[in-house]
């Protein structure tokens, strides 16, 4: 079976969200594997959401939002990007890919790009291969992807 | 009272309660506490279940030994509670959980400074051929592939957070529990985090705070001095108080050291790391991506920061329900 990655995109509902809408309404194909979650803003993006992705199954996170400058809500996209690259770094020292989580701008008339770049995302993942980061295993893969234990597992503190 | 694994100081805060001691003497027939007294796993495996009252257990959940004592004193106690933030939260042993078994074996028996010639490595079975006393198999506890919490082990009544609990909340929880005996006091839900706020570190501490922009972070010993009355985050030095729970009375930005976190997660919070870093990273007076990294390199270890005390309760690194 071939491997089809699975990426979490949380967009801003002013411009990368309509961005995906223009893609949609402009018929441009881009890979089914992003699944959308609107915020109403970059910065509403809680590091916690990007997390319960990964520990739920996600084998990649997207995060999007307005061009430097163009923010709804003036410059919280800029807590957004630095709350991206804060994560970054934390994850990968959790043992995460860096590439695994990304961050692309995109304005509301930007449908061509939205799409091209969930279209490049999706094959930096795929290449990465799955994170499996807690498929059937009490213990979460190393940076190597090794050490499964068997035993089924719930994610913790991961219900609503 | 109970220690998995731990490193003690949990007892020693309970001992610390000083002449409250003698009143919990007076009230309780204590029959199990190793770091106190003489009492073998066997007196407890033969009282009826549901036999002691309340079991306060410290520590995390290594290895088959500290899973087994967890399951028996759950079933012996009507109350179990986590004591301490290793029954938690997994607390510094929960840091394990970043490596592998291996790992952690290489480190301790094969690492630096280690000398050991030999390669000696405990085996959980060694067979005795033709030993001195006679034959047989020599067992030693299996050791977990990740450290789990108290409560990804067995069912847990009440949370007690700290490294360790403040002895003065301690008191107050021991009175809790003296007067709902007796009928004077109710004990909170189950579930409840006991002697300890529901608010952050923050909210306790006396420092004089305004609107915070980071320019940098930077380590205590980099600073020439700590602005007595400044909040420490305004200075620069990454403090965790903004995610953690109150009830230890900030005592460490009082004598003017950051908050390390571990009195655990403010209520509310799935993962302790995340909301610390959504909280530093909305501080960080930047725009530029590349003055945001110069910042951020100010924090070399980001696990270390943020998941000091909370790696095996963590979304990412927790040990699992069992």
């Amino acid at each position: 079976m071939t491997f089809e990655p699975l990426l979490i995109g949380f967009t801003c509902n002013w411009c990368s969200y309509r961005a995906a809408d223009l893609a949609g309404t402009a018929r441009i194909k881009y890979p089914p594997n992003v699944r959308l979650v609107r915020l109403m803003c970059a910065g509403r993006l809680d590091p916690t959401f990007v997390l319960k992705a990964f520990a739920g199954g996600a084998d990649g996170v997207v995060v999007t939002g307005c061009w430097p400058g163009d923010c709804h809500y003036r410059e919280q996209n800029f807590k957004g990007l630095r709350r991206f690259l804060l994560l970054r770094r934390t994850i990968t020292a959790l043992g995460i890919e860096p590439q695994r989580l990304q961050l692309v701008w995109a304005s509301a008339a930007e449908g061509e790009r939205f799409a091209s770049e969930m279209g490049r995302i999706t094959e930096e993942v795929r290449a990465l291969g799955p994170l499996a980061w807690h498929a059937g295993s009490a213990a979460a893969p190393t940076a190597e992807g090794e050490t499964r234990a068997a035993a089924p597992i719930e994610p913790v503190g991961v219900t609503a | 009272m109970y220690w998995a694994s731990s490193c003690g100081g949990c007892d020693i805060a309970v001992l610390n309660v000083h002449e409250m001691l003698l009143e919990v003497d007076r009230q309780f027939d204590i029959v199990f506490w190793p770091a106190a007294m003489d009492a073998k796993y066997a007196d407890v495996r033969s009282m009826a279940d549901g036999s002691i009252d309340v079991c306060l257990f410290s520590g995390g959940i290594r290895n088959e030994e500290n899973a087994e004592m967890a399951r028996l004193l759950r079933a012996k106690s009507k109350v179990l509670v986590a004591f301490g933030s290793c029954a938690c939260e997994g607390c510094i042993p929960g840091l394990a959980n970043l490596g592998t078994v291996d790992e952690l074996f290489d480190a301790v028996y094969e690492g630096p400074g280690v000398d050991n010639p030999q390669h000696l490595v405990p085996q959980p079975e060694w067979r005795i051929a033709d030993g001195a006393t006679g034959t047989g198999v020599l067992r030693l506890p299996v050791f977990s592939p990740m450290l789990t919490t108290l409560d990804q082990t067995v069912a847990v009544d009440y949370f007690m957070p700290g490294c360790p609990p403040e002895s003065a909340r301690v008191a107050e929880v021991l009175k809790l529990v003296i007067g709902a005996m007796g009928g004077t006091e109710t004990l909170p839900p189950v579930g409840s985090v006991i002697g300890a706020g529901t608010s952050t570190c923050c909210d306790e501490c006396a420092r004089d705070r305004n609107l915070k922009k980071i320019d940098r972070f930077v380590r205590i010993t980099d600073l020439a001095e700590v602005d007595p009355r400044l909040c420490l985050l305004e200075q620069g030095l990454p403090c965790n108080g903004p995610a953690t729970r109150d009830g230890c009375g900030a005592l460490c930005p009082a004598a003017g050291a950051p908050c390390i976190g571990c009195y655990g997660p403010a209520d509310g919070v799935v993962d302790y790391g995340a909301r610390l870093m959504s909280a530093f990273a909305s501080v960080v007076n930047a725009t530029e991506p590349e003055e945001i990294e110069r910042i951020l390199d100010g924090i070399p270890d980001p696990v270390g920061q943020f998941y000091r005390f909370s790696l095996a309760k963590s979304l990412l690194r927790g040990g699992r329900n069992a």
